[in-house]
């Protein structure tokens, strides 16, 4: 492969050209990504953390899987752009959290590249064989994601999110397997403002419109959408 | 009767010869006649301007054309009668989404509902593009302002100046998959037509015939202050439409294929000959319903702007006027 590139000008290729060619084909695979993330990079950092930087794995799981009990978000599987936009936020202070925002700080942003092709690069949620037990707070969550609720001008979650809630690259990130608490306290952030990142203010128009009782039984649902059914 | 004229008439009676007084009778007589056709058709013709165009489904919105037997809207002041009864039932509520009947024509109504919501499934054999039905008519033709079945329902049969016909509801809905999904018209009383009648029928139940209901089509827009333009539009849509239906206005696409968010132009998307290629129908629905659960945000101004560049792009031909 690496002689075609390098016609037979000479009759035996030293060892430096030998790994320009290398090179070469290193840097014009990794070309196909225009940031030059580096997943292994990331997969270390998430891992052991760095000067300031706690390691992500301690709340957001080893896979990347979140923390249902405290509402740590499932990272694993979420669009790369995604991810990155997130980590930028923090660090800008349009997405306030006191956990995230030092550490978003602490990054660089060939680290936040890193990290995000790492968790992107995970896999996403898939639904557990369990159906487990329905919360009846729950009931009007399959409504409120697969048709939205128009007489308040509400669209539908999936209309967004894709079908079954598993995200749209590259703006739009998976919601479905998401620990309630986490989608709780983010439809609770943009009606409150304090997370002011959504392209377009595009949640928080839905945000606002949205009553406890509505934000409850969507977080509820998405939680684990199989245990609670589609309504037909 | 007027003295004057009896003791004309008897003079004409005795000397049985012409009298210049004929002259101007036949003058008045011919005023009164033209007067009596002038009036309604007078009328009529100030009733039509403000009529709103046929966009209860996007593919075949037509310039309006006098149609007798049709209710005046509302705003006609010299219409008082039909305009009370308009107004008076012009709010109409569907039924839920989810409040469906049971056995054979519940089936059938569900089926109506999937294919409305998942063309690309439910009727594929008569879609040409990447559309659903309820791209365009959001909340599976529920949403007021966004071609409600609810309301274009009940205005059929209507001549359309489209194929220059009586057109029947069936009609109306084979035309979309034509013009709107780029395919073919399925046949009358297929399945997939029975189907969206009965889904269309079951969510008008209540709703008056021929009355031109609140929310019907997408509201009409006001010409706009400056002339439609593709480069303002440009800016708009790059900031707001963006996101969703792709820099190359193209779409987004699922791994599997199927569009996650509508392709605008281009071969996937409506043909020339649909309704949304009309830029003050595009330009209404996206005032009122885009982006989506923004509807309403943009100004009227950079919606005409954004319509227009939308209808700048090349598209599939519009099959009328394509050589078989």
């Amino acid at each position: 492969m690496k002689t075609r590139l390098h016609p037979s000008s000479h009759a035996a290729p030293s060892a430096s050209s030998l790994m320009l060619g290398i090179a070469l084909i290193a840097c014009a695979g990794l070309g196909l990504n225009p940031v030059h993330a580096d997943s292994r990079a990331g997969a270390a950092l998430a891992q052991q953390g760095g000067p300031g930087i706690s390691a992500c794995v301690s709340c957001h799981g080893a896979r990347g899987e979140g923390q249902a009990a405290t509402g740590f978000p499932r990272l694993a599987g979420q669009p790369q752009a995604y991810l990155l936009r997130q980590l930028q936020a923090f660090a800008e202070g349009t997405r306030k959290n006191p956990v995230m925002e030092p550490i978003a700080r602490a990054l660089s942003a060939q680290q936040m590249r890193d990290l995000a092709d790492h968790y992107a690069g995970l896999p996403g949620w898939s639904a557990p064989s369990k159906t487990g037990t329905s919360d009846p707070a729950a009931a009007p969550g399959p409504r409120l994601a697969t048709a939205g609720n128009w007489d308040k001008g509400i669209p539908a979650c999936f209309a967004c999110h894709g079908p079954d809630g598993a995200g749209i690259p590259p703006h739009f990130p998976a919601i479905t397997g998401q620990p309630r608490a986490y989608t709780r306290t983010q439809l609770k952030a943009w009606q409150a403002g304090t997370r002011s990142n959504d392209p377009q203010g595009l949640m928080k128009s839905v945000a606002d419109r949205m009553t406890d009782a509505d934000i409850e039984a969507v977080s509820l649902y998405l939680e684990n959408p199989a245990a609670t059914g589609r309504s037909e | 009767m007027p003295h004057w004229l009896r003791k004309w008439i008897q003079g004409q009676k005795q000397t049985g010869r012409f009298h210049p007084s004929w002259i101007l009778l036949v003058v008045l007589a011919t005023l009164v006649v033209a007067g009596i056709v002038w009036i309604p058709v007078e009328l009529v013709s100030k009733t039509e301007p403000e009529r709103q165009p046929d966009a209860q489904a996007v593919s075949a919105t037509t310039p309006p054309v006098p149609v007798t037997g049709e209710p005046a809207p509302a705003k006609n002041p010299r219409a008082p009668a039909r305009a009370t009864l308009a107004s008076a039932t012009g709010d109409f509520t569907p039924p839920d989404i989810d409040d469906l009947p049971d056995g054979d024509f519940g089936e059938a109504v569900r089926l109506g509902r999937n294919i409305f919501n998942d063309t690309q499934t439910y009727a594929r054999a008569y879609v040409g593009n990447g559309l659903n039905c309820v791209n365009c008519h959001l909340d599976a033709g529920r949403k007021a302002d966004s071609g409600p079945l609810w309301a274009a329902y009940g205005m059929f049969p209507a001549y359309r100046e489209k194929n220059s016909l009586v057109n029947t509801y069936e009609d109306r809905l084979a035309g979309c998959f034509r013009f709107s999904m780029n395919g073919k018209e399925p046949p009358r009383g297929s399945k997939e037509l029975v189907a969206l009648m009965s889904y269309s029928y079951w969510m008008s139940r209540g709703a008056p015939i021929g009355v031109e209901l609140k929310g019907r089509g997408y509201p009409k827009l006001a010409a706009p202050a400056q002339p439609a333009d593709e480069a303002r539009g440009k800016k708009v849509y790059e900031a707001n439409c963006a996101i969703c239906h792709g820099a190359d206005g193209l779409g987004t696409r699922l791994s599997d294929g199927r569009y996650a968010f509508p392709p605008l132009w281009g071969d996937d998307s409506f043909n020339a000959g649909a309704g949304m290629t009309q830029v003050h129908n595009a330009a209404a629905f996206i005032r009122a319903n885009m982006p989506l659960g923004q509807g309403n945000t943009l100004t009227e101004q950079e919606a005409w702007d954004v319509a227009k560049f939308m209808n700048s792009h090349p598209r599939p031909a519009d099959p009328r006027k394509v050589k078989s």
